[in-house]
């Protein structure tokens, strides 16, 4: 009896347990959505800032920061891209096991590095090559920062492809780089998109990476030599104004910024269902 | 506490709309040795885990009619399988020597119903290792980790953690199927001296061991039990043909 | 016409072998350039010197680090004593009691929690937990607690060690249980087969047999969890409080390493060696995060290996 018990206490303690982190995200979202939700509103998103926004009688919108995450996060993903796709391609078909296994370990170790040490070795290399704060120098920073994701979100997928199709492509003489771009890349695309995406996801919604190299203003950016806002200094910045209506703004900006994250995610997941469900074979 | 029969009425599985065993009745008796015999895939571990309730583990699994442990109904309404499981021990196909030590391996059921102090425990623990016949080769490392040891005495000792919640019957899913030939020669003949004390039931795929441990025989063939007796009557001459072709052609 | 597909596979194979080297090559790079721009500091200050300093005083040349490490510490512990037990549970319950239709929808909702973005933590943070600790649980504690050890206080405004260790908990437990889960699935079922035999129940079975083959690995996804909460920079900067001392009480404000480099990359070039202390502030940092996740990481390999 006393042992039945404990069963059912133990099972009752673990599933409050799944329930209360469940609570935990409800409670965030449910905040964030309530509070956002009085000040986002179509000015917010299409306007600038007014001159004087962090003063007292400051206005205008975030539009400044939505623009530059979406550039920065947008180049920073391209830019990452670009080293990922050939790098897991390496992994697949050179590396030997030994080597790909160390890689994908610094990657795992490189995916835990704080964003605020990827912002200090952005930092550091505009220092040695003399690049002021602006939006290159936050692209070259996020693109860092969203290496490892975007690696191994893509080696995932492309481990995941059967070594026949390799040995098919060979077999009609192609070489390994014709294999890796015209077969592997191919049946990896899926999982490229889902990496593409959640990189992104891991761009945009980053502050501390891009608060040393990025800088900020109030105004749209035109070049990749200019300052760039992003979304979360707009908010980190506005909090940290004695203003109601600057607060308002942050909110605003936060609710943005959850709704862009949750659409990249939701738009990953779904393509990466869809890929689970040819991969099946 | 002692041996006891079992008695199997009527009883059928299904896995969804699959039907696994079909109406099996059989009353296996105490202090021998029985062998569920059979090609694979016919349901004879099935029927075995049905005995202990391991069956109630697999997802979908529906079981009706009834077995029966001396007067003990397995399926009674409001029974707690734990205690089904304790008066029923198994030993599984590979041995799996759970990750502490060999002495706390023999404890770990003891411990769960929290019988008696130290001193009684490792009273339990020696005899058990001792109807085993493990105690020898490992009572001066008892403290060690039970992976060590070799499969073969990892299979004594998992033998060794089911008696010692002292079990009225035991069951055993080919146990030596990951055994070395001599390996395999000494866990038979503990299973021979085990039957004095308990009622043994023994899935095997391997007919020379059935004719040389077994007293009884059934012959599970998809899903139904085909043919039961003793296994001089079942090995020499069989009723059914089916069980004649088995014979035939595994022999 | 062969030999040229022959040189572009030589060309590509290269091309591809630079940009893996180059991602490979990374964490050693970012480690040897902040190594490298906190090297002036270290020449002019032990380390040890550095390391147990109490006071920070850029102007005067003055770098102790002490109450930064101190209240990384705090906040990453407060943050673990929360967020551990909740998320061993929760991974318990996910890999041994969840049916698949309960998987299917938690899992999600979990990672959902992974992608939410640090300022907006930090901005729920501000709008839930500050003020909760600073107008109920602080007033009660004032009243109740005050000859508590961690636990007493005179006053709080609710930006406190506290209320960063809570934010934090909840960031890192996604992490962690994913992280968990899966370790408790990679136990084969033939153990928990073994236990149940004896018939032992479900909850004696984890406790005694899976968490214990299971016990290198979830180790590792708490250590995992742990060193995201050092390095976790602006929502824990948001409602910390950023008060350079050595706290003695949840209740007190802390001054975390990232916080301390957020917060002052603005003038550290035109005060001397204050660029070296801040970028050694990183390198530390670094170093404390990649020690973590490499054991973790070791760990973790080994563990799901040999559940195989």
């Amino acid at each position: 009896m006393r042992r039945r018990l404990t069963e059912g206490v133990f099972h009752g303690i673990a599933l409050l347990a799944t329930l209360a982190l469940l609570a935990a995200l409800g409670l965030i979202l449910w905040t964030i959505a309530a509070q956002g939700a009085r000040a986002l509103n179509w000015t917010l998103i299409t306007q600038p800032p007014t001159s004087g926004s962090y003063t007292e009688e400051g206005g205008g919108g975030i539009a400044h920061a939505l623009i530059g995450s979406l550039y920065l996060a947008g180049g920073a993903t391209l830019l990452a891209l670009l080293i990922s796709v050939p790098a897991a391609l390496y992994l697949r078909v050179y590396a030997s096991s030994w080597f790909a296994g160390a890689v994908r370990l610094l990657m795992d170790v490189l995916w835990g590095v704080p964003s605020i040490v990827f912002g200090a070795f952005g930092f550091t290399l505009m220092l040695l090559v003399g690049l002021r704060a602006s939006l290159l120098a936050g692209i070259i920073t996020v693109a860092l920062f969203e290496l490892p994701i975007m690696i191994r979100a893509i080696d995932e997928v492309m481990t995941m492809a059967p070594r026949e199709l390799e040995e098919a492509a060979y077999s009609v003489g192609a070489t390994r780089a014709e294999t890796a771009v015209r077969v592997i890349m191919k049946q990896a695309l899926p999982g490229i998109v889902t990496g593409v995406l959640l990189a992104f996801g891991r761009g945009i919604g980053d502050a501390a990476s891009v608060m040393f190299t990025a800088g900020f203003t109030d105004h749209i950016p035109t070049g990749v030599m200019d300052k760039a806002a992003t979304l979360p200094l707009a908010i980190f910045f506005q909090l940290g104004t004695p203003f109601a209506h600057a607060h308002e703004r942050a909110y605003g900006a936060a609710l943005l910024l959850v709704i862009l994250v949750l659409m990249t995610s939701v738009v990953a997941r779904v393509i990466s269902a869809r890929l689970g469900r040819y991969s099946v074979q | 506490m002692g041996a006891r029969p079992i008695a199997i009425e009527q009883l059928n599985l299904w896995y969804g709309a699959l039907q696994t065993l079909k109406d099996v009745r059989v009353e296996i008796p105490a202090r021998r040795v029985t062998a569920i015999i059979g090609p694979s895939g016919c349901g004879k571990t099935t029927l075995l885990r049905c005995i202990n309730r391991m069956i109630d583990l697999v997802p979908g699994a529906r079981v009706t009619g009834s077995v029966r442990l001396g007067d003990f109904q397995v399926y009674g309404r409001g029974v707690d399988v734990t205690a089904v499981r304790k008066r029923v021990g198994l030993v599984m196909q590979k041995p799996i020597p759970l990750p502490m030590s060999i002495f706390d391996n023999v404890a770990f059921g003891p411990r769960l119903y929290g019988t008696g102090g130290r001193k009684q425990l490792r009273e339990t623990v020696e005899a058990s290792l001792r109807v085993a016949g493990l105690w020898d080769e490992v009572k001066d490392r008892l403290k060690e980790p039970a992976g060590r040891l070799s499969l073969g005495q990892q299979q004594r000792l998992c033998l060794a953690r089911g008696l010692a919640v002292e079990p009225e019957a035991l069951l055993f899913d080919e146990p030596t199927s990951a055994l070395d030939p001599i390996s395999t020669v000494k866990f038979e003949h503990e299973v021979l001296k085990l039957k004095e004390r308990y009622t043994c039931v023994i899935v095997t795929h391997n007919l020379q061991q059935a004719m040389r441990i077994a007293d009884h025989v059934l012959f599970v063939y998809l899903g139904e039990l085909v043919e039961h007796g003793t296994a001089h009557q079942v090995f020499t001459s069989p009723r059914e043909a089916a069980t004649a072709s088995y014979l035939g052609s595994g022999i | 016409m062969l030999q040229r597909r022959h040189i572009h596979d030589y060309i590509a194979r290269h091309a591809m072998l630079a940009a893996t080297l180059f991602a490979g090559g990374l964490v050693i790079a970012i480690a040897v350039a902040l190594y490298l721009r906190a090297h002036p500091l270290l020449a002019s200050q032990s380390l040890a010197a550095l390391l147990r300093g109490h006071t920070w005083a850029p102007s005067r040349g003055e770098f102790g680090f002490l109450p930064f490490i101190a209240g990384t510490l705090w906040v990453t512990a407060v943050a673990a004593a929360l967020a551990v037990p909740v998320c061993l549970l929760a991974a318990v319950y996910l890999a041994e009691y969840a049916g698949p239709r309960v998987r299917a929808v938690v899992k999600p909702l979990i990672d959902v929690l992974a992608g939410i973005p640090s300022v907006v933590y930090g901005v729920w943070g501000l709008l839930v937990v500050v003020p909760y600790i600073a107008e109920t649980l602080g007033p009660y504690a004032q009243r109740h607690w005050a000859h508590l050890p961690l636990l007493h206080t005179d006053y709080t405004t609710g930006f406190s060690i506290l209320a960063g260790g809570v934010v934090l908990a909840i960031m890192i437990s996604p992490a962690i249980i994913a992280i968990a889960d899966e370790v408790l699935r990679a136990v084969p079922r033939e153990y928990r087969e073994a236990a149940q035999a004896l018939g032992a129940t479900r909850a004696e079975t984890i406790t005694r047999v899976v968490a214990r083959k299971a016990l290198p690995g979830l180790a590792a996804a708490v250590v995992l969890g742990l060193s995201r909460a050092l390095g976790e920079t602006m929502a824990v900067l948001m409602v910390v409080g950023n008060w350079p001392h050595v706290p003695t009480s949840i209740f007190d404000g802390a001054y975390p390493l990232p916080a301390l480099i957020a917060n002052n990359y603005g003038e550290m070039m035109s005060i001397p060696l204050y660029d070296a202390a801040l970028l050694g502030a990183a390198f530390l940092l670094l170093v404390l995060v990649l020690a973590f996740n490499l054991l973790a990481r070791v760990v973790l390999v080994r563990a799901t290996r040999e559940a195989v």
